[in-house]
């Protein structure tokens, strides 16, 4: 039985009818054809997936798309306003964050939501607001390197 | 003018499309009419098939097509192995069990539906009826006896094999002492963030079948799936889209691709496989699995005489492509950095019901330079000297280069001691090592490692791989004067896309964003290897690298016609051909600016203006070349060249790792104080690059070395089956690395590379336990096994 739901993605409101048991991130992927958002293990331990969920980092992969009614989300697609890339993006470019990029949407946009958080964290701070996304090609330096050239920037520094 | 990329921090051309999310990997395509796959897998270890009852997942609104290993086996051949020694045992490997399972994770059934939840559902349906055979888990009983894995034959030893030079006997009975060590290598999971996935789509009008796949090898995955499912070569393409890490894992020919090909030419439809973590870490490749016997003779003023490795090695089930391969890389690299007389391998490779092992970043040589190592650190400990100095006098030095080893190989070139004596001067070592003592002293746990470590890289040889270990490349200017690369490597997340075009941006004198690096697609890319063994800059940017000096001495004969002049009259500089004055010193001879290629006219190519000129642009040639009005005689139009590069010798990467650990008494934790790392990968293209692949590498090893383990239990149960139980490193687990490089340029090809991408997977791990067994000294600690966990230091300090 399916069920309607109404959600906003990158600015944009959208309407669909979906089984109850659709996953989220099978919704951004499969209906709305947002494909940056990766699936990595299922069960909320890699975090490829993140999005911003009404404004927090949340693993799409374990939330129903029906649970994200009347909510507003934000994706790896959403984040550059204007073609400008944001900080976090302009980071992981710059200090060499990413090696095979799978990890970097969720990685960015959970790097993203933390900045909105702390404005300038510690390396430690960095690190333990990223505990919930793997990457295993970088090592992380240049992932921690990146978050902080974002703050930096956003600060004014940049 | 051009500016010059190579040995420069450029900025990845990959990552635009990546940090926006728009870049494809294999379930981002999507094609209409896909039909999803999904397996029901073996949960026994070793099991009989009495019977599979598929009607109700057949009932499942939306399933298209069930199949079973009955229906594929007469259809689908083996899934490959590559393998080639002597008396190898090989299994009847099939895409699906026929009539047992051997592992955890065994394909059993394939369910085709029209969207990936109804063949969940589907496979929950299944009932396989299995009758529950004693499983084989240890390598070590699997070699005594005991029950016989697969029909046919005698014993589960998959081969013996004894490798090395140098009378191993005499040397052991020659020293004034010798030390003997057991040591595990625990099984690894690669964790590829991106995990496996296939999308095939047959045509059957054009009879073609396309494979898309995450996967390290698109040719040589299309060459055997080809046979496999009987499909002609030449109508089977393979595109590898954007792939999310490898790490050995996807240097295969896996059951799924060769299926999912088969399925689609049944059904006439595209289908789709995305494997789950959980069948990630049950069925693709695991590493290591080894436990093995390291004897090591000496004399005592350190000399290093013998070293003998007797190993067990467990290959799993069945073999995957490279299984039995990986221990002999081992043995290769047995000799280290050191100067090792004689060097004996014994290795006794054996079946158990387990997933496969294969190639993991290292694929043999982790396992090598972790026993040489240890064994080193043992030697030190046995003499009472710092482990630095008994390295140091068994080094070769850089003037004995090329070295032979007692395991067969020459060295290409090295500087060991430089490497050593800077990683030490940076961390400032003797102080260090005072600053411990005064540590230990007041009650604290500090532990220092070191490794010289030495890889084997850049494979290979043809002679000494199993199907071809040269690169390819076609390097060619379009009329527009854009330059496109085809290389026969595969990268999946190294940056080649980048520091290949560098290398062309440079060699041709063009911006870099005038270059395009294409690769992993087996229907536009000529015929190449694949990206592996730390070998796509050595082999494939070689390959690169020779085709343009192909292209532009066709180039200087299309200048030399154009500019009216003698050819030895034409040098080629900064992207331009220019005529020289007869007399001396004649500035005048520029070029006006380069053909306006953005502007031209679409509707037909611009005419070259080369009246008067005293020089060309490359691009302008190229589009003389295109245009072929007027080429000199015998000249064939277009300009492109490719080049196939087959290295003669491996390279030989090296490096000190020093590592720097602090533990705390009371819980056990471990913490890193600091981590120095001095590696030589010879010529460096891009030094960010080169940094990323060392820092991905070091963390890597200090997973193995401190969290990883694939368990499986006694019944063959894999007990690490998601990312919940198998521990991969997170941000918050690792240091700041501080790093460093001296630069021995490789003589086995012209660029000077050598190879990075496993060097940090290869030279962290003794470093790291060598510093976490270094602080436990003062309990008598004088190795321990991998991963050294809190627990297990916890209980040293309580219990001693």
């Amino acid at each position: 039985m399916k069920k309607a739901i109404n959600l906003n993605v990158n600015g944009v409101s959208h309407t669909d009818e979906v089984e109850p048991r659709m996953l989220l991130v099978h919704y951004l992927r499969d209906v709305l054809e947002l494909t940056g958002t990766h699936v990595g293990c299922e069960t909320s331990l890699c975090g490829a997936c993140t999005v911003m969920f009404d404004g927090q980092a949340v693993k799409s992969c374990t939330v129903f798309a029906v649970q994200a009614d009347g909510s507003s989300i934000t994706t790896i697609e959403g984040l550059a306003t204007n073609g400008e890339l944001h900080p976090v993006q302009e980071g992981f470019w710059e200090k060499h964050g990413l090696q095979c990029g799978y990890c970097t949407p969720g990685m960015i946009v959970t790097a993203a939501q933390l900045l909105e958080r702390n404005a300038d964290p510690s390396r430690e701070e960095i690190c333990h607001g990223l505990e919930g996304n793997l990457c295993r090609c970088t090592g992380y330096q240049h992932i921690i390197e990146a978050v902080q050239y974002a703050a930096a920037k956003k600060a004014g520094h940049g | 003018m051009t500016e010059n990329y190579v040995g420069r921090r450029v900025k990845r051309t990959e990552d635009p499309r990546l940090i926006r999310g728009l870049a494809h990997y294999v379930d981002d395509i999507a094609l209409p009419n896909t039909l999803h796959v999904a397996f029901v897998r073996s949960y026994y270890a070793h099991a009989k098939i009495n019977g599979i009852d598929t009607s109700a997942a057949l009932a499942v609104p939306g399933v298209v097509a069930v199949y079973t290993g009955k229906d594929v086996a007469d259809k689908i051949g083996p899934v490959p192995c590559a393998g080639a020694l002597p008396d190898l045992k090989v299994p009847d490997h099939r895409v699906l069990a026929k009539n047992k399972v051997y592992f955890v994770g065994h394909p059993v059934v394939a369910i085709v539906a029209k969207d990936r939840y109804a063949a969940r559902d589907a496979a929950d349906l299944v009932v396989v009826d299995y009758e529950d055979l004693p499983a084989v888990t240890d390598v070590e009983a699997a070699a005594a006896g005991g029950p016989v894995i697969h029909d046919g034959f005698s014993d589960n030893i998959a081969y013996k094999l004894t490798s090395g030079e140098g009378d191993v006997d005499a040397a052991f009975a020659a020293a004034d002492r010798t030390v003997k060590q057991r040591v595990l290598h625990k099984r690894l999971a690669p964790i590829a963030m991106e995990p496996r996935g296939v999308l095939a789509r047959y045509y059957p009008g054009e009879q073609e079948l396309t494979i898309w796949s995450s996967t390290q090898i698109p040719h040589l995955m299309r060459t055997q799936v080809a046979i496999m499912i009987g499909m002609p070569e030449n109508k089977l393409r393979v595109i590898t889209p954007e792939v999310g890490g490898g790490f050995g894992s996807k240097l295969n020919v896996y059951s799924e691709e060769a299926l999912l090909g088969w399925i689609s030419m049944q059904l006439g439809k595209p289908v789709k496989w995305i494997e789950t973590r959980r069948e990630n870490i049950q069925a693709t490749i695991h590493g290591r699995g080894q436990v093995g016997d390291i004897e090591v003779a000496f004399k005592n003023d350190g000399t290093l005489l013998g070293l003998r490795y007797t190993v067990f090695a467990d290959m799993g089930a069945y073999h995957q492509l490279l299984t039995p391969a990986i221990p002999t890389l081992t043995g290769l690299m047995l000799s280290g950095a050191y100067k090792i007389p004689a060097i004996q391998m014994n290795i006794t490779a054996c079946f158990t019901n387990k997933m496969a092992t294969d190639a993991y970043r290292g694929a043999g040589r982790p396992e090598a330079t972790y026993i040489v190592e240890r064994a080193l650190d043992l030697v030190a400990l046995e003499l009472g000297v710092d482990p630095t100095e008994v390295r140091r006098m068994n080094f070769p030095a850089a003037n004995e280069f090329p070295f032979h080893t007692a395991t067969g190989l020459d060295y290409d070139s090295g500087d060991y001691e430089a490497a050593l004596n800077k990683a030490q001067q940076i961390i400032d070592y003797t102080s260090l090592r005072e600053e411990q003592k005064k540590a230990r002293e007041e009650g604290r746990l500090i532990g220092i490692g070191v490794s010289t470590y030495v890889e084997i890289c850049a494979l290979g040889p043809s002679q000494a791989m199993p199907a071809g270990g040269w690169e390819s490349a076609t390097v060619r200017i379009e009329p527009t004067g854009k330059v496109t690369v085809l290389t026969g490597a595969s990268p999946h997340g190294q940056g080649q896309e980048t520091s290949f075009a560098q290398i062309a941006a440079d060699e041709l004198g063009v911006d870099l964003n005038d270059v395009a690096v294409i690769h992993g697609d087996t229907g536009i890319v000529q015929y190449g290897i694949g990206t592996f063994g730390s070998r796509a800059t050595a082999v494939g940017g070689t390959a690169v690298y020779v085709a343009i000096q192909k292209l532009k001495e066709k180039a200087h004969k299309i200048a030399t016609h154009m500019l009216k002049a003698d050819a030895s009259r034409v040098s080629f500089e900064g992207g331009k051909y220019s005529r020289q004055a007869a007399a001396a010193a004649s500035a005048t001879g520029t070029s006006e600016p380069v053909v306006p290629v953005a502007e031209a006219p679409a509707a037909a190519l611009p005419e070259p203006q080369t009246e008067g000129k005293t020089s060309l642009t490359i691009q302008e040639i190229a589009l003389a070349a295109h245009i072929a009005k007027d080429l000199p005689p015998d000249t064939e139009p277009g300009l492109s060249a490719t080049y196939f590069f087959e290295p003669k010798n491996f390279t030989f990467p090296f490096g000190t790792h020093i590592c720097v650990v602090e533990i705390d008494r009371e819980t056990g934790d471990i913490k890193f104080l600091r981590y120095v790392a001095v590696d030589d990968c010879g010529k460096v293209i891009n030094p960010m690059l080169v940094d990323g692949q060392v820092h991905g590498g070091i963390v890597q090893s200090i997973g193995q070395a401190m969290y990883e383990e694939v368990v499986y239990d006694d019944s063959g149960q894999l007990l690490t089956g998601t990312l919940m139980d198998y521990a991969v490193p997170r941000a918050s687990h690792v240091p700041d690395f501080e790093l460093d490089r001296t630069e021995t340029p490789s003589p086995v090809n012209p660029l000077g590379v050598k190879g990075v991408g496993e060097a940090g997977t290869i030279g962290a791990t003794p470093a790291v336990v060598g510093a976490i067994v270094d602080a436990l000294a003062p309990f008598g600690v004088k190795h321990m096994d991998m991963p050294i966990k809190p627990e297990n230091v916890w209980r040293i300090i309580s219990h001693g």
